[in-house]
């Protein structure tokens, strides 16, 4: 698709233009706050209602692990945990629209994508224990590591893309990030690697409304998803609430990736319910009404609307998510108090693939250290 | 006198600068409304608007960046990197461009930026939280590093640092940002770049700064539990050294030992080490010796107390120092 054609795609996107940031948008949506299902002129999606309970199943015990994460954390089992509170459906709806073989690129508040993934939730806790920095293999389920430093991943995403491109695969990668991410120039970057070189990667924002402190204000004039238009390819902003639209809004966006299409902008325009992480105080910075006004928007609430309006779910259904979920939580709280304290020596291992004289030289000065306390009253100094 | 935290020593050091110099702004993520992830610029936005506290975009290398431009045009922006590890995105403004502007025009401008870093560990924080990158500054010619140990430090060397006409890297230790100390904000400082010797001692030197200040008189004071009288030599400031004091103190005590949270390989002991063996070559009783980090990233907060050095790492430094 030329640069002309796709930038034409963007404006026509089914998301009118506003002058500022912050001002309600017209986004993509499928299913209305109160569980009503739209149409769109140019995203459809049409699910039996077994995949419509597997996302609800997704969501739910996506957010009772989130829960349980937060509630370890006050325990002192966690020394941070990132909450996603109400990021659920868009997550899970842009996780559930990748393939196995696609490879998503995650900030550090992906959980539920790394559930529709299937990473272990005990993987993603590890970090936040302060037990390893992030240490499964991104390989196993094309689930990138957690990365802290906002926004170097869109560039990492964009690389791997390019290797897709240059192997003749038709997989997509897809590269989470926030709206305050969006300012830094490693993104700008991606876009323009991307851009040049036709890539097939999916740029997925969740503008959660908040970075940190920051309202989006603070990092742009327009609405996210119209940055794009300027790199040369379509910007798309969907309801992040909407679990079905972001799910046809990723599809969509990784089938035009796998296709030659090359990148895409989804802004999913969604909030985050909680604090920016356990260490925050949001109420230092905005006012709870806002919260309110977005509870009302809730992603699970509103699928259950339209499952229960469908007559798609029965209570039978929702008792057994609930014992799952349940189990999930336990598995979890159980799964973390049982995570031991790394040995001291690891601190050595891994730093090089092909061994290091400087490290082997401190390794070894380091166990000498340990072994001169060994006849010495544990612990105590001196 | 007032008795006050390290962090709000700082705030009142901002606060006292910006009263004095309307020249003077605050930048940075979160530093506005929030008060900073840590509170240091609580309140500050509040009296001094949002012309003058600025809650930038999140994006260090535009802080840096434009607060060279907003030098240029006379402003003595102080900005604030949130957390040691995300400095990386300004480097290059810092490096390649604040650095050098004032050698570049032959001494025509002048960059007066000071870029505030909380850093070094033993916060239980995760990855990027906890690491002490000053020696990648120090490296650098054109930039002046500093890191106060106490809050009076904090908050005078902090006056200074806006004051001078250089950049100046100021690396705040962030693990000590809720000690307190006295501040007397009517005293006549020390010059910004004067080593002080924080413990008067006779056996042997320990020479440290920020962080690891506290952990070094603690050492001294468990030393002489032990019938040794070690001298605390308190840096503050990385680039330039004060070698003539801690020469003095060296030529003293004939013993050395340097002690800092960051990797010991290429780092700021290891010059220190140098150029005191040079100068104090015929006194000297045993060779240098560093206490500091290991060749390995930071490691994940369970084992950061391994990592770091503390007591027993100083003293068994020290040991070895006296055994010679
Ligand atoms: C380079 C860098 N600078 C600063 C930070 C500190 N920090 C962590 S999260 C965050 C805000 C991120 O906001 P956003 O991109 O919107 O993502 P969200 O947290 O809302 O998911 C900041 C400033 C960081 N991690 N990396
Ligand atoms: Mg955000």
């Amino acid at each position: 698709m030329s640069v002309k054609s796709t930038a034409a795609r963007s404006s026509r996107g089914g998301a009118k233009r506003r002058g500022a940031a912050g001002q309600v948008p017209e986004l993509v949506q499928l299913l209305t706050p109160e569980g009503e299902r739209v149409e769109h002129s140019e995203y459809s999606i049409d699910l039996s209602p077994e995949e419509l309970r597997g996302l609800y199943r997704d969501m739910v015990l996506t957010r009772r692990f989130d829960a349980e994460a937060i509630t370890l954390q006050r325990q002192g089992e966690l020394g941070l945990w990132a909450s996603l509170l109400g990021q659920e459906a868009a997550q899970i709806g842009s996780g559930r629209a990748t393939r196995p073989d696609d490879y998503v690129f995650p900030t550090y508040r992906e959980h539920g994508v790394a559930w529709t993934r299937g990473v272990d939730p005990l993987n993603l806790l590890g970090m936040f224990r302060g037990v390893n920095n992030g240490g499964w293999d991104p390989n196993t389920n094309n689930f990138q590591l957690y990365t802290i430093v906002i926004g170097s991943q869109t560039l990492h995403a964009t690389g791997y893309a390019m290797g897709v491109a240059k192997d003749g695969a038709d997989s997509a990668v897809i590269a989470y990030f926030g709206d305050g991410a969006s300012s830094q120039g490693d993104v700008a970057e991606a876009f323009t690697f991307s851009a040049v070189y036709n890539a097939p990667v999916v740029f997925f924002c969740q503008n959660n409304q908040w970075a940190i402190s920051e309202p989006t204000e603070k990092q742009t004039r327009v609405p996210l998803y119209q940055r794009a238009a300027g790199f040369g390819f379509p910007g798309v902003r969907v309801d992040g609430n909407d679990v079905l639209a972001v799910l046809a809004v990723t599809r969509a966006a990784l089938e035009r990736a796998r296709s030659g299409g090359g990148p895409t902008l989804v802004e999913a325009f969604t909030y985050r319910m909680g604090a920016h992480t356990t260490s925050d105080d949001a109420s230092r910075y905005r006012l709870d009404t806002e919260r309110q006004e977005w509870e009302a928007k809730d992603p699970i609430a509103r699928l259950k609307a339209y499952l229960d309006n469908e007559k798609a779910a029965d209570d039978a259904f929702y008792a057994e998510v609930e014992a799952e979920s349940d189990a999930l939580a336990k598995r979890v709280r159980e799964g973390v108090r049982a995570m031991p304290d790394p040995d001291p020596m690891t601190i050595f291992d891994n730093v090089y693939a092909d061994g290091h004289a400087l490290v082997d030289e401190e390794r070894a000065q380091f166990a000498a250290y340990r072994a001169s306390f060994a006849d010495t009253q544990e612990g105590a100094v001196r | 006198m007032t008795a006050m935290t390290l962090a709000k020593a700082i705030n009142s050091s901002l606060r006292t600068a910006m009263e004095s110099d309307p020249k003077v702004l605050v930048m940075g993520e979160d530093v506005g409304k929030l008060g900073g992830v840590f509170r240091v610029t609580d309140g500050l936005q509040k009296d001094f608007g949002e012309e003058r506290v600025i809650d930038t975009p999140l994006a260090e290398s535009g802080i840096v960046g434009s607060a060279i431009g907003l030098a240029l045009r006379g402003y003595r922006p102080v900005v604030e990197i949130q957390f040691d590890g995300f400095v990386f995105p300004a480097y290059d403004q810092i490096v390649t461009q604040l650095a050098k502007m004032h050698a570049r025009a032959l001494g025509k401008v002048k960059m007066p930026v000071v870029i505030r870093i909380p850093y070094g560990g033993g916060i239980g924080a995760v990855e990027h939280h906890s690491e002490s990158p000053e020696a990648l500054f120090a490296h650098v010619a054109g930039l002046k590093v500093i890191s106060p140990a106490t809050p009076s430090d904090a908050y005078w060397m902090l006056q200074q640092a806006i004051e001078c006409d250089d950049p100046v890297i100021f690396f705040e230790p962030k693990r000590r940002y809720w000690d307190k100390g006295e501040v007397d904000t009517a005293a006549v400082p020390a010059p910004l770049h004067r080593a002080l010797v924080a413990r008067e001692g006779t056996d042997l030197t320990l020479a440290a700064y920020g962080p690891m200040v506290k952990v070094c008189l603690e050492a001294a004071k468990a030393a002489e539990e032990e019938g040794r009288n070690l001298e605390v030599v308190d840096l503050r400031s990385i680039s330039p050294v004060d070698f003539d004091t801690l020469q003095a103190s060296v030529e003293k005590t004939r013993r050395l030992v340097v002690v800092h949270e960051a990797p010991v390989f290429f780092g700021s002991g290891a010059e220190i080490a140098s150029r005191i063996t040079e100068r104090c070559f015929y006194h000297l009783e045993a060779p240098v010796l560093r206490v500091g980090g290991f060749h390995s990233p930071y490691p994940p907060a369970r084992v950061e107390e391994e990592y770091l050095p503390g007591l027993d790492r100083v003293l068994d430094a020290v040991d070895r120092a006296l055994a010679f």
